[in-house]
């Protein structure tokens, strides 16, 4: 527990830091309250379509060109995005672990195999690989989902390979091998542990990069146009972007904010969990 | 004589936290031109610290907050930032341990050392050019023009510190403060580095401060001598007195610690031999596809040797002869090309992958490195009790004998709920040993288990491998570069070269009557022969 402590104290004597994980929590209490605040279906209408925000004390934020309430579709939505930022990520992420895992422990043929793959993901840009997953697979939540994690990992796993490559000849990971133990295990028991920190620090900007990625694809109405997402909200502004400008950029300034709130966190955690700036 | 660097009652605080309050209490200390005056302690001892303090290069938390340091007329401890540029190497002069660190790896040699003459000298670049040709050929490195042209990588480390060295004494400075120069380099080299001081110290005059661990190189070297203890100096004076009649007992006990040369009786030991090595090679292949620019390093030729059982074979050689490689080969960690090395009659090279696994009980290691070798993340008792649990023992039996490793290799049983860093570098090396003594290995192959440990601590751990060798009927491997070491521990000695076993045999014979020319060179150099004889 004491390690625990000291690394919250590191953590909040970063102001920016602070910042951040207080606008996350902001969000998710958002995303956690959207049923009690707003509890019907957000998508539903609600009255006169294009109402200004204040115009209208039902809706404070105004309505969108369908007449549905632009509050309650920035709260559901914020469950959207969490949830798309969130299972991306992961899927990305435990991607990139196995296959840098793999490729930096063993190299030689497998790293080869394995890197070149890599770089075949990398070179594509990953938006114009997105939209081909898109279209052939449909636009579904759970698709998209899916395929922003699968365009993401390659980052990660060169992260992870790096890791793997300076800790693999290390002493502690020689006398595993010398108690016998296999291979499997030194991989995810021994040597990930030390590697995942840059990794979970990473994974903030992984975050960030999804949730961007799917309010783009929703800009282009590729994403899932059954649910409440801001990147919907926004992509339906866009034809009434010249006169009543606020339908997009109330959402615009929600992705702004999230995605800054998990960057500030993501460098919190890389302070916090860099030793070698401590003191400074 | 007087002294042209005088440390009074010179005080260093260290920022709050630290383990203790002061990095140096109340130094006072006087370098007298001419000599070489050595500041001995073990690490923490704040040795270091004084080379920084003296340079005002403290690190950013740490100060200076009392006393002085007088040095021609002037108080370093409160001169001002341009008045220390300007002395800085120029009146004083600094050589550090690692010379690959310390230069500019992306600048050539002479570069750097005509550096110090455009920073501190209006001379033209002509006579720039003379001085620096004259100071590489003064240090003796080989072929002096090409040498100045050469980047830092492409020397040796010897004639890497030989660089730092004549960028050092560019300017004739009046004191050099040397921070374990020889500490990174071969004993044979470091015989070299150290004639090389003695010679140019006394052709020049220049004082030196020459900081080091190893009491050895003291007895080589120095003309007086200050022990220092957690920041104190516990000792000072004339050499001889101090290496033959030290007055205090940390003093004695630190000189106690340092093996002598000359190996004690021989050990009745068995004539059956446990490992048998035949024939063994290595090579190691490295470069571009489709054999382009290959290179070839024969890291192991053609290794015979045996080991009797309970005995221990110690195996000696610089860095790049193989050793380590040999030891890595014997527990299987790097696969061997050739040969055989028969353990008990069966040859571990021919043995699957699984039944490999299962012979690696028999034969275990200890490494080198207290801090890279435990895995940061896992409790001390855990790392003791993993192997056991992958050989299929419970839980609660494997972590109820890492327990009792722990109190036979001197540690507290209750220490294995603890993670690695809050152990001592000693207390890592034995939590090392008890994680292959839980395997009840036949076979222990040490790999330089002691050489990154301070002295006191070496023969503390030395005593107990040792003692355990007798109770647990252990035979050992015991690679090591320190030939102090490898006579108070071994009963046979093997000495590599470039991969090959040149001299072999009872370990009396081979240090008192060497055969092989580079047997008897390697004995040469070693630091203070005659010391702790």
């Amino acid at each position: 527990m004491p390690a625990l402590k000291r690394f919250a104290l590191a953590y909040l004597r970063n102001p920016a830091a602070g910042l951040g994980l207080f606008l996350l929590v902001a969000i998710i209490a958002m995303a956690l309250t959207a049923d009690w605040f707003f509890p019907r279906d957000p998508l539903a209408l609600a009255g006169r379509p294009l109402q200004w925000p204040g115009a209208n004390p039902r809706f404070a934020l105004g309505t969108d060109n369908s007449g549905r309430d632009i509050a309650a579709q920035i709260f559901h939505g914020a469950r959207i995005s969490l949830l798309i930022g969130l299972v991306a990520t992961s899927i990305a992420v435990v991607i990139g672990i196995v296959i840098g895992a793999l490729a930096g422990y063993y190299g030689g043929v497998v790293d080869d195999v394995l890197m070149r793959l890599t770089e075949a993901f990398q070179t594509l840009p990953n938006f114009l690989l997105l939209l081909v997953l898109v279209s052939i697979f449909g636009s579904e939540l759970t698709t998209v989902v899916v395929a922003i994690g699968v365009v993401s990992w390659p980052a990660t796993a060169r992260l992870t390979r790096a890791e793997f490559l300076s800790l693999r000849n290390r002493e502690f990971v020689q006398a595993c091998r010398g108690l016998g133990m296999g291979d499997g295990r030194i991989i995810f028991r021994e040597i990930l542990p030390n590697a995942l920190p840059p990794v979970i620090v990473y994974a903030s900007v992984v975050m960030a990069v999804a949730i961007l990625l799917e309010s783009a694809l929703a800009f282009l109405r590729l994403s899932d146009p059954n649910v409440a997402s801001w990147g919907n909200l926004i992509g339906l502004g866009r034809d009434v972007l010249r006169v009543q400008w606020y339908v997009s950029a109330i959402p615009g300034v929600a992705i702004l904010v999230t995605v800054l709130a998990v960057s500030l966190v993501g460098q919190g955690l890389n302070d916090a969990l860099n030793p070698r700036l401590k003191g400074r | 004589m007087s002294a042209v660097l005088s440390l009074q009652g010179l005080t260093v605080a260290l920022p709050s936290g630290a383990d203790r309050p002061e990095a140096l209490r109340q130094v006072s200390l006087d370098l007298h031109a001419g000599e070489i005056l050595c500041v001995v302690g073990e690490s923490g001892s704040g040795k270091s610290m004084m080379a920084s303090a003296i340079m005002r290069l403290l690190p950013g938390n740490v100060r200076i907050s009392g006393g002085s340091i007088l040095f021609e007329g002037k108080d370093l401890a409160s001169a001002n930032e341009a008045t220390m540029r300007a002395l800085r190497g120029a009146r004083i002069a600094m050589v550090f341990q690692e010379p690959m660190t310390a230069l500019n790896p992306l600048r050539s040699i002479g570069d750097q050392i005509a550096e110090m003459f455009r920073i501190h000298t209006s001379l033209s670049n002509a006579e720039i050019e003379a001085r620096m040709l004259a100071l590489l050929d003064e240090v003796r490195i080989p072929h002096p023009a090409e040498a100045a042209r050469a980047f830092p990588h492409e020397l040796s480390g010897g004639q890497r510190q030989r660089a730092m060295i004549a960028m050092a004494l560019a300017l004739d400075p009046v004191v050099l403060i040397a921070d374990e120069p020889t500490t990174a380099l071969d004993v044979t080299t470091q015989a070299q580095i150290l004639a090389l001081i003695r010679d140019l110290q006394q052709r020049k005059g220049t004082a030196v401060l020459f900081i080091t661990h190893d009491f050895g190189v003291v007895a080589e070297i120095a003309d007086r001598v200050a022990v220092m203890q957690h920041g104190l100096v516990v000792e000072q004076g004339p050499a001889r007195d101090v290496l033959h009649q030290p007055q205090h007992d940390y003093t004695k006990a630190l000189i106690a610690a340092v093996p002598p040369l000359k190996a004690p009786a021989p050990r009745a030991i068995s004539s059956e031999s446990i490992l048998v090595l035949e024939g063994v090679q290595k090579t190691y292949r490295s470069g571009g596809f489709f054999g382009r620019r290959r290179r070839e390093t024969h890291a192991v030729r053609d290794v015979t040797l045996s080991l009797p059982k309970g005995g221990t074979l110690g195996v000696v050689g610089e860095s790049g002869s193989g050793k380590s490689t040999l030891a890595r080969c014997i527990t299987r960690l790097v696969q061997a090309d050739g040969g055989s090395i028969r353990l008990d009659g069966v040859d571990l090279l021919q043995l699957s992958k699984r039944e490999a696994r299962q012979a690696a009980r028999r034969v275990q290691m200890v490494f080198q490195d207290p801090y890279g070798s435990l895995n940061p993340r896992r409790r001390a008792g855990e790392l003791v009790a993993q192997g056991p649990m992958i050989h299929g023992m419970s839980r609660d039996a494997a972590m109820a004998k890492a327990r009792e490793l722990f109190s036979l290799v001197g540690l507290d049983p209750a220490a294995i709920e603890r993670f690695p860093h809050e152990f001592s570098g000693g207390q890592r090396q034995r939590i090392g040993l008890a994680r292959a003594l839980a395997m009840e290995p036949e076979v222990l192959v040490a790999d330089e288990p002691v050489s990154a440990l301070d002295v006191s601590v070496q023969a503390q751990v030395l005593k107990l491998l040792a003692e355990l060798r007798v109770r647990l009927g252990l035979s050992i491997v015991f690679i090591t570069h320190d030939l102090r070491v490898a006579a108070q521990v071994c009963d046979l000695v093997a000495v590599m070269k470039d991969g090959e076993v040149v001299e072999h045999g009872p370990i009396a014979q081979v240090f008192e009557a060497p055969r092989h020319a580079y047997t008897k060179a390697l004995l040469a150099s070693v630091p203070g022969r005659g010391f702790g004889a």
